[in-house]
């Protein structure tokens, strides 16, 4: 029992318990060492289970029927849509728009705000860290609103320059700041509540990637006043197929509506139709009704745990495994100091690619990604081709962070010639 | 546990044949697997007879496609482009001797697509993959 375990805010193995994927063995005598959170979460038992009672008790479609059953469904969807709302502390349930995943929430965003609002010459400002689903809905819409696309620079300690950032606000005709809470690969924890206040002062609103943030860090979409924010479920305990735009009210009634159809509608007669009010509007045909359902009891979970704790232990082992990286020789990480990031570490290592490196880690039971993690731009900047990537969650251990240090000093040898 | 990087895999891509880029070269082309940042830039001299005599490549990437440019320029020196033109998918396979997981094959075959992509052209490069569309 090392230093660590005594300051716990919870009980990590009883958390581990809940989640059956973790007890299995990589192969004979080998655990599973699941190291790649930032790509998508483990589910607990209760989620799981959640899905299964959907589809044998209450499945039904919602908001369409009279019956018994399709009450229940629409009772539990909407409730999984309050849970949501309290979860990110918005103001409103019709602020809650539920899609598919962040992916979809940006284009969403780009292709109903962006199209309406933009013009050419306007200037959607992202960032060199961005994960290409805050990349490329921008550009696809440069080429066909005349706008361009601009990049506040990463400094080489992996945050953003928010002297560019400033920079770009005083002298661009900036309508809208796309940026991450998180950096998916470097960890970065932008500053979101002050930027969100400089664009506002510059006239520009902001959208926020919480992807890799919702899942870890306390949210309150009031008080960080972003106008858009998105995110998914699967990477927070929910099941995948399941995610949240959020958009203040008075945005979101202003925007046309995106895909067309069934439920998004007030009145549809061969001449035209008139559109449903918040959040369905946004929301037509049949939804991914037990994926939200589930991503309810995600949400629960979480906040019977309490994101203030999920935080705290992941920020214990995210210190405790850079510490750990920067002593292996050869290894060089990516992206700020434990106190500035989220529970990512990204890192390269001296004569052995990023791909390599992710295969003989697997065959010692351990899950990293390795590539560019769909953020190339970022890796041009940095001058690499590919790195590796461990990335943490409320049920890993020190354990598991000293097996991974082991696995790379196994790879290292292997590779040693 | 370490099969995957039998020593034929661990030598070729720590010391890799035919490393150098050739000048002048009568084929030059270049691919990269954007899945993770393996590229590879293949150059050849062909003599009137259609042989090959000469073999340059440069690139960066995981041990598998670079062993597999090393290897497969091994093999085709000396080679003419209607010998060249049967190695297939599985002689690659063969040639690393490894399976190569759904993830790992586009390191593995980016050396025979560039290959074929430079003397044949990308139609022939389709034809190879739609072996695999079933």
């Amino acid at each position: 029992m090392n230093q660590l375990d005594k300051t716990l805010p919870y009980d990590v193995e009883a958390v581990r318990a809940d989640f059956p994927v973790l007890s299995q063995e990589h192969h004979p005598g080998v655990p599973l060492i699941y190291l790649d959170n930032a790509a998508t979460s483990q589910k607990p038992l209760k989620v799981i289970e959640m899905l299964d009672d959907y589809y044998r008790r209450y499945n039904a479609n919602v908001h369409r029927g009279i019956h018994k059953l399709s009450e229940e469904a629409t009772a539990a969807y909407e409730q999984a849509r309050l849970k949501l709302r309290k979860f990110i502390k918005a103001r409103s349930r019709r602020e809650i728009i539920f899609t598919r995943g962040t992916t979809e929430g940006i284009n969403l965003v780009a292709q109903t705000w962006g199209r309406a609002n933009l013009k050419p010459g306007d200037v959607v400002l992202s960032t060199q860290m961005e994960h290409h689903s805050n990349i490329v809905p921008w550009q696809m819409l440069a080429t066909e609103k005349g706008i361009t696309v601009r990049y506040v620079p990463v400094l080489p300690d992996g945050t953003l320059d928010m002297d560019a950032y400033a920079a770009f606000l005083r002298d661009e005709p900036v309508k809208l700041v796309a940026v991450t809470a998180v950096s998916n690969v470097l960890g970065t924890i932008n500053p979101i509540k002050e930027m969100a206040k400089q664009a506002h002062e510059a006239g520009a609103l902001i959208l926020v990637d919480a992807a890799q943030a919702a899942p870890h860090l306390p949210l309150d979409v009031q008080a960080l006043d972003v106008d858009f924010l998105v995110f998914s479920g699967h990477k927070m305990l929910g099941p995948t197929g399941s995610g949240v735009l959020y958009g203040k009210r008075e945005l979101l009634e202003a925007m046309p509506p995106w895909m067309g159809g069934g439920d998004m509608i007030n009145r549809v007669t061969l001449e035209g139709s008139t559109w449903n009010e918040l959040p369905y509007k946004f929301e037509a045909g049949t939804p991914s009704i037990a994926e939200m359902i589930g991503l309810g009891y995600a949400v629960d979970y979480l906040e019977a745990l309490g994101m203030d704790k999920v935080h705290a232990y992941e920020r214990m082992l995210t210190e405790y495994a850079l510490e750990r990286l920067e002593e292996v020789p050869g290894l060089t990480l990516y992206g700020p100091s434990a106190d500035r990031k989220g529970a990512v570490a990204t890192f390269t290592m001296d004569g052995i690619h990023a791909h390599d490196l992710a295969q003989m880690l697997d065959a010692e039971g351990i899950a990293v990604r390795a590539g560019h993690h769909c953020a190339m731009p970022l890796h041009d900047c940095f001058g690499i081709p590919a790195s590796a990537r461990a990335s943490f969650y409320l049920y890993n251990t020190v354990a598991e962070i000293d097996a991974l240090i082991e696995g790379i000093y196994k790879a290292k040898q292997a590779f040693a010639r | 546990m370490y099969d995957m990087y039998r020593e034929n895999i661990l030598d070729h891509g720590m010391n890799p044949r035919n490393r150098g880029i050739l000048d002048p070269a009568d084929v030059d082309y270049e691919a990269n697997n954007p899945l993770c940042g393996d590229r590879l830039r293949l150059t050849l001299r062909i003599d009137e007879n259609n042989r090959i005599t000469a073999v340059g490549w440069d690139g960066e990437g995981c041990a598998i496609s670079q062993a597999s440019a090393s290897m497969l320029g091994e093999e085709i020196l000396g080679k003419t482009l209607d010998e060249v033109r049967q190695i297939g998918k599985q002689d690659i396979f063969d040639m690393l001797g490894i399976p190569l997981s759904m993830n790992r094959v586009k390191c593995g075959l980016l050396s025979l697509k560039v290959l074929t992509v430079a003397l044949y052209g990308l139609g022939e490069w389709h034809k190879h993959e739609a072996e695999d569309e079933e």
